[in-house]
């Protein structure tokens, strides 16, 4: 296990350089941040004061050598835009992200696993179609039309729910956050439910052809066999044999909606990180840019490795292998 | 006079697929008392292992019993509702499978998979539970269970496998064990093994056991009565020294004649000729018929069960009794 670990943060690093390689010659290719920084009638004097400032007169390697040296003590240098430092700006902004993201995505897991495990247990019944109906439906309605739907619906129609903010929110260890007050509860019910319907469809449709196919195998019969209930079967037996895969798409998607939450974000005026990095981009913000991506890379590695462990908690045969 | 542990009449055990319905078993009767063991033998696909997973219950879909008794002590299980069916399942009545790789849950302990098989049918703590599955483990010979028993199934062979499933089979004591082709898929050497440890255990427990297999070799070693399965019937059934002496179904003689034992080393081993007939569609006579040297225009017609002593057969051209040598 140990051996395993190690290979992984090795990994882990050759990855993160890598990106921070490709991330700061990418951005760099992007656009002159001078034109932004400095309103077009400045003298040319004050343009060469900004630009020494800012470091932009260095040579490309020496920009991403102090870039780097910088970020290993996590100073991704000051936003252009808001004046200040951007690991602050992207840290205030992330809890409204991760908390909404989360409950997307758990949500989706816990209604949509059970949901898509009766599917593919019963997949004959008029409910397993019903569902499955539902999931499709999920797959091919885009979400900014589905998040237009329920505010107009919810909010505007019936007026049960706000269209959009964080509402009120309370402290915890020192961050604000949105679930601990009722206020703010309401006001993230409609945008997760938005960000949910896409992984709560996807998570049916895996549970659903898992359990199917686990259902068929002699396991489960002999399981049957020795008299086991059918609710044992299928939380003893079924849940644990489909599990992997269920756990590489909920990372994979937590990972993928915390970085991208969009459309979602702007749509109910959620202010998160997706609003930031839009808003960075049309600004060519580049140090908010910069920190973004490497946030989202470091962020996938984290997941990534995460997923790995559960694997091996999942599946014994993995546990050898790796040792 | 006490009913016998186990008595079925005329089950009937039906797929329905696209192309027509599949009769898996036919008409199947046979009688087991307490402690007996029976061979139930047939090439592969004639119906053997529908038999068995009928008797507890799990037919696969859309597989149903359509006709038939199954008198369990007495009481019909055919139509009893699942509840009840489960309560006899791995208590009463268990069943071991053919392959050991693919019946044990390849993510659970040993351990958690016995108690969880213990908890179907008692409440049982975790502690009571290792002891007794520990016990268990020993019993069908796996050494040193007490450090085994955490492990998971990829770290045991296939032979230790099975003996596992065995364990799990035995747990509760059942009155009858169904063991379908327990040994086909095993090394020889741990076949004779496993053969070996099971006549043992079912004589331990006084249990009644159905032996189901392709293979008449091993089924005269441990059977007390064999029937022979073909096409989803029974077309001979007997004490197993009788059967196996002077089988008087052609099908049975068939059987006998391709086992290696039978031969002189270097000769050829006698094949049936043909292949299993499908069993959508089958000729409404005897199906063995287009196979059999010994048929002729009667065979159109299903020949009608003929009882002489302890033996009984479904030919209408029987081989001659040959009297003992
Ligand atoms: N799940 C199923 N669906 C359709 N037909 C089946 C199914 N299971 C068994 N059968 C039919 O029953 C026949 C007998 O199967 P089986 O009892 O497994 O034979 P065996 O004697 O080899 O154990 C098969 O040839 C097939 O036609
Ligand atoms: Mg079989």
């Amino acid at each position: 296990m140990l051996g395993f670990i190690i290979q992984r943060l090795w990994q882990a690093v050759i990855v993160i350089l890598a990106m921070s390689v490709l991330v700061f010659c990418g951005v760099y290719a992007v656009g002159n941040p001078i034109d932004v920084l400095i309103s077009p009638d400045a003298t040319q004097e004050i343009r060469e004061q900004v630009i020494a400032q800012y470091g932009l007169d260095l040579p490309l390697w020496q920009q991403y050598f102090g870039f780097f040296q910088r970020m290993l003590h996590g100073d991704f240098g000051e936003s252009f835009v808001y004046n200040m430092p951007v690991t602050t700006l992207i840290l205030s902004r992330l809890p409204a992200t991760f908390e909404l993201v989360l409950f997307a995505v758990v949500g989706a897991s816990v209604i949509g696993i059970p949901l898509g495990m009766y599917a593919g247990y019963k997949p004959e019944s008029r409910t397993a179609k019903l569902i499955m109906g539902l999931s499709i439906l999920g797959f091919s309605v885009p979400s900014f039309w589905i998040g237009l739907v329920l505010i107009m619906t919810f909010a505007v129609q019936l007026g049960w729910l706000p269209a959009g903010g964080r509402g009120e929110t309370a402290e915890l260890f020192g961050v604000d956050w949105s679930f601990l007050t009722l206020d703010g509860l309401k006001h993230m019910v409609l945008p997760a439910i938005n960000l949910a319907l896409f992984k709560l469809a996807m998570m049916i449709r895996l549970a659903r052809a898992g359990t199917r196919e686990i259902m068929l195998t002699d396991t489960i019969k002999f399981a049957r066999a020795a008299g086991l209930s059918e609710r044992t079967v299928l939380i003893r037996h079924v849940l644990r044999l489909i599990a992997i895969p269920l756990v590489t798409i909920f990372g994979l998607e937590l990972g993928s909606t915390l970085a991208f939450a969009v459309v979602t974000e702007t749509i109910f005026s959620w202010p998160g990180l997706g609003k930031l990095i839009i808003d960075s981009i049309t600004s060519l913000d580049r140090p908010v840019m910069v920190a973004y991506l490497m946030m989202v890379a470091l962020l996938f590695v984290v997941i990534n490795f995460c997923v790995d462990l559960a694997y091996a908690l999942l599946d014994p045969r993995l546990r050898r292998a790796r040792a | 006079m006490t009913a016998a542990l186990l008595e079925v009449r005329g089950l009937k055990t039906h797929f329905p697929t696209s192309s027509g319905i599949a009769r898996a078993v036919d008409g199947v009767s046979f009688t087991l008392e307490r402690g007996e063991v029976l061979g139930l033998v047939g090439e592969s696909g004639s119906g053997k292992s529908v038999t068995g997973f009928s008797l507890i219950g799990l037919v696969d879909e859309p597989g149903r019993i359509v006709d038939g008794e199954i008198r369990f002590e007495g009481r019909d299980l055919v139509g009893q509702p699942t509840k009840e069916l489960r309560r006899i399942r791995g208590r009463d009545i268990a069943m071991v499978f053919q392959d050991p790789m693919m019946t044990l849950n390849p993510v659970l302990s040993i351990a958690t998979q016995m108690h969880l098989a213990l908890e179907a049918h008692e409440k049982i703590g975790k502690e009571e539970a290792r002891q007794r599955s520990i016990e268990a483990l020993a019993r069908v010979g796996i050494p040193s269970p007490e450090g085994r028993i955490d492990s998971f199934p990829h770290q045991f062979s296939g032979g230790m496998r099975q003996r596992v499933a065995i364990a799990i089979a035995l747990l509760h004591r059942p009155k009858l064990i169904i063991a379908d082709e327990p040994t086909t898929a095993l090394d020889v050497s741990i076949q004779a093994q496993i053969l070996a440890e099971m006549k043992a255990l079912v004589k331990e427990f006084g249990m009644a056991m159905i032996w189901i297999s392709h293979d008449l070799a091993t089924v005269s070693s441990i059977a007390d009565r064999i029937a022979v399965m073909y096409a989803g019937r029974i077309v001979e059934a007997g004490p197993v020294g009788q059967v196996l002496r002077s089988p008087r179904h052609p099908y049975t003689q068939g059987l006998l004649d391709s086992l290696p034992t039978r031969t002189s080393p270097g000769e050829e081993l006698a094949q049936i000729p043909g292949t299993t007939p499908s069993l959508i569609n089958l000729p409404s006579g005897c199906a063995f018929a287009p196979r059999c040297a010994r048929a002729n225009a009667e065979c159109a017609v299903i020949p009608e069960e003929v009882y002489e002593d302890a033996r009984r057969f479904r030919c209408h051209h029987p081989l001659p009794e040959r009297s003992t040598p």
